[in-house]
């Protein structure tokens, strides 16, 4: 197991650098720091002087590759691919334009992310899977295709309209909890309720209706078959057997995505307020803070790579059938 | 007046693709498995009833993809045989046919069929002194003059006459259809049984569902035609520009949207997903390596971080385009291509591993014992038997990139703020239902709009994945 574990992680090296290698191709060869300089400097200010402040303020002044101008090692660590790029491996990711530290900001901000994110998860598979459980329990019937056109409905919304009608109805008209906003502690549970609420109300309709084709595909085994003729009953078969052995594609599904719920979500953070690293990308997004978007791609890549990882463990974990070779 | 045509970019590939729609159609024809699998989809009624609303909004995507530019008047003082001058503003045949909706514009938000601004306005009354009332719109209502009064009769009878109108077309339609049928029924008894078998939807083509669906279509569009030049159906936005205008214009951007991104990533997708499964080897581990580092990036990360560096190139290079509207499509289609690139990656994997599949099979195999080429043996043999994959991946992804278009243009991640696109609009609307009093008809008509459209195609999608998926019949 420990030196399965350890040979993926060094399968993940050469990814990691992939990502690296994309990332500053994307950053530093499709435009010059001359050119985003002019882009954030805006047309007004541009003077030759204001963008070489803007490359030294940010350390963008350096050649790309080779240095020719340093002496011994510094030819090649004084160079925007070292200290941009290489050095996001040790987790250092310098400042953002306001100045702050990039990783210490991320460490701050990764709470109230899972604050969000982790009941989100916890409750959109609790709720999925049960609603799933029910179109299949009454398959076949007006229930079952009433619930699938339901699920499709509710997928062809868009999850702007789920925040903002939402907000609209429970914060606005109804005034039952407050619009936006975030406190520490127990206290966050009165800004988080309705955003939790509202993401689970928005992953149902896809979600559910790809746990019913699972349950289904499970039905039709011949373990079920044989369930049925030795006289149990259809919820003993549905909820003993078939929702085990249904759990194993649907666990191995998601385990994916738990490392990137640390990330939070983009629109849901930034329409709440809540503070926590998808808000942050936004905000860099819009501010065109190129290094902390640089820094949430490295990080976003590390968490998926794991979440690759961790979905191979779970295979051994929940079906004996799969072995770590 | 004369115009200049103008080809967009986007232009281009949208009648490209629809031109690779219409040899598909050919195609199909003459194919016997194929055909059989799109009537499998036409004897679904909400393939049928789907189609038909894909279709309308198609009609008004390609109506809108007709761009040029106008004529300016000559000058006064102007020399005789001087050169021609054109606006700098490109419109497209969509902007001609609705004219009345894109020229009247109001001062700011009214509500629709609103005969009055939304907001009270302190005006100076003629005799002196000023008061604070609800203005007269300048255009909506217009042709009822003072007598604001009779507004509701007028729209009453407005729709009266077009639903009537829209069922004389309806009835024409069905007429025709049942001819048709009849003519093909070859040892039926005539039109009688022809029309009885539509109205039970016996028919082996599902056209009950398609002649109800084409009836609201239909309706819908006969009263946007009576209705609109006269009232602004969805109301005002805040510059007072007509919402039901906004909603039509930015169908064709989610269309290109939708469509465009599946194709500029198809080449890739499908030449690396056949050649990695049937090459192996080193080719295989390559192109494994390349989209196993895309597909790390998480999808919206990778998505800003293009778009961002793309805002750049387009900013830094203004003297590519010579009108506003051109660097937008430029745009457009920049943010087709990455998310094309973001999303590729799947379908690769979907198409080497059924490539690995038939990579074994006898007919391969016996096709390599003769000594067939690889490069004939994957466009004869392979290459037709994943399309399936493909055609499924095509319809699959589209409504979700519709969806993704809005996400990320309220991001600020997306199209140009000058495109008119659900996202856009979503975007102006957002803060709307923050006033007093609330506005709330620019959202509920963005919102209509893509309903009807990603529902109808999430269920085409579903169709023609039951019929073409070998796993699902």
């Amino acid at each position: 197991m420990f030196a399965y574990v350890l040979r993926r992680l060094l399968y993940a090296l050469p990814i990691l650098i992939g990502v690296n290698l994309v990332t500053f191709a994307l950053f530093f060869v499709v435009n010059s720091p001359d050119d985003m300089a002019r882009m954030q400097l805006g047309v007004k200010r541009v003077t030759p002087e204001a963008i070489e402040r803007w490359k030294v303020e940010r350390g963008y002044d350096r050649p790309l590759f080779f240095n020719a101008a340093a002496q011994g090692s510094g030819q090649v660590t004084e160079t925007i691919f070292f200290q941009k790029s290489l050095r996001m491996f040790t987790f250092d990711f310098g400042r953002a334009d306001d100045g702050r530290d990039i990783a210490q900001e991320m460490r701050d901000r990764m709470g109230p992310s899972l604050a969000l994110a982790l009941p989100t998860f916890i409750l959109g598979l609790f709720t999925s899977v049960t609603f799933a459980l029910i179109l299949v329990f009454f398959r076949a019937s007006y229930l079952d295709f009433w619930g699938v056109v339901l699920c499709v409905a509710m997928m062809s919304i868009s999850s702007l309209f789920y925040i903002i009608g939402g907000q609209w109805l429970v914060s606005k008209l109804w005034a039952l909890v407050p619009i936006s906003g975030y406190a520490p502690g127990l206290d966050a549970a009165r800004f988080l309720v309705l955003p939790v609420a509202i993401s689970v109300i928005a992953g149902v309709g896809s979600n559910a209706r790809w746990y019913r084709t699972i349950f289904l595909e499970e039905i039709s085994r011949d373990y079920v078959r044989t369930a049925r003729a030795k006289g149990l009953s259809e919820r003993v078969v549905l909820f003993r057997h078939v929702l085990k052995n249904a759990m194993i594609p649907i666990l191995t599904g998601v385990v994916v995505v738990i490392p990137l719920l640390f990330m939070g979500s983009l629109l849901v953070e930034s329409f709440f307020g809540i503070p926590g690293l998808g808000s942050y990308t936004i905000d860099a997004i819009n501010a065109q803070d190129f290094a902390v978007v640089r820094a949430m791609v490295f990080i976003g890549s590390v968490l998926y790579i794991v979440g690759l990882i961790l979905t191979d463990i779970s295979y051994t974990l929940v079906d004996p059938r799969v072995r770590l070779e | 007046m004369g115009f200049l045509p103008v080809l967009l970019w986007t232009d281009v590939l949208f009648f490209l693709l629809l031109a690779i729609g219409a040899a598909t159609i050919v195609h199909v024809r003459r194919e016997a498995p194929l055909r059989a699998a799109w009537r499998r989809v036409g004897s679904r009624p909400s393939g049928m009833a789907s189609a038909v609303i894909l279709l309308a909004f198609l009609a008004v995507g390609i109506i809108d993809s007709f761009h040029f530019r106008p004529q300016l008047p000559v000058a006064n003082g102007a020399a005789e045989n001087a050169p021609a001058a054109y606006s700098s503003e490109v419109l497209s045949a969509l902007d001609v046919l609705l004219a009345p909706l894109r020229t009247r514009v109001e001062k700011t938000y009214s509500a629709p069929f609103a005969t009055e601004l939304y907001a009270r306005e302190t005006v100076e009354l003629p005799g002196g002194g000023q008061a604070r009332i609800y203005p007269r719109l300048a255009w909506g209502g217009s042709h009822l003059g003072e007598a604001t009064g009779e507004r509701d009769a007028d729209v009453a009878r407005r729709i009266a006459t077009g639903v009537a109108g829209a069922m004389e077309a309806w009835l024409a339609v069905v007429a025709i259809l049942v001819v048709i049928l009849a003519r093909r029924r070859r040892r039926g008894s005539g039109m009688l049984e022809a029309a009885r078998a539509l109205w039970r939807g016996e028919t082996h083509l599902a056209w009950r569902a398609a002649l109800v669906t084409f009836a609201c279509v239909l309706v819908v569009t006969i009263l946007a035609i009576k209705l609109a030049p006269h009232y602004h159906v969805f109301g005002t936005d805040k510059v007072g520009q007509d919402v039901f205008y906004l909603s039509l214009k930015s169908v064709r951007t989610a269309l290109i949207i939708g469509t465009l991104t599946t194709l500029v990533m198809l080449p890739f997708a499908v030449a690396l997903g056949i050649m990695a499964g049937y090459l192996g080897g080193w080719v295989d581990d390559v192109i494994q390596y390349v989209y196993t580092v895309l597909n790390a990036i998480p999808g919206v990360l990778l998505i800003a971080a293009a778009v961002l560096m793309m805002q750049v190139v387009i900013d830094t290079h203004p003297q590519w385009f010579s009108t506003a509207a051109e660097r937008a499509d430029a745009r457009l289609l920049a943010l087709c291509l990455i998310l094309g690139i973001t999303s590729w990656t799947g379908l690769c994997r979907l198409l080497r591993g059924e490539t690995l599949k038939l990579r074994e099979l006898e007919y391969v195999q016996a096709a390599r014992a003769f000594g067939v080429g690889t490069s004939a043996i994957l466009r004869r043999h392979v290459l037709p038997n994943v399309m399936h994959i493909v055609l499924i991946a095509l319809v699959m992804d589209f409504s979700g990139l519709v969806l993704a278009e809005a996400v990320l243009s309220y991001v600020g991640i997306g199209v140009d703020p000058t495109t008119i696109s659900f996202g856009t609009m979503i975007n102006m609307a957002r803060a709307e239902l923050a006033r007093e009093p609330m506005v709330w008809w620019s959202l509920m008509a963005a919102f209509a709009f893509m309903f009807v459209l990603v529902l109808s195609a999430n269920l085409f999608a579903d169709v023609v994945r039951d019929a073409f998926d070998p796993r699902r019949s």
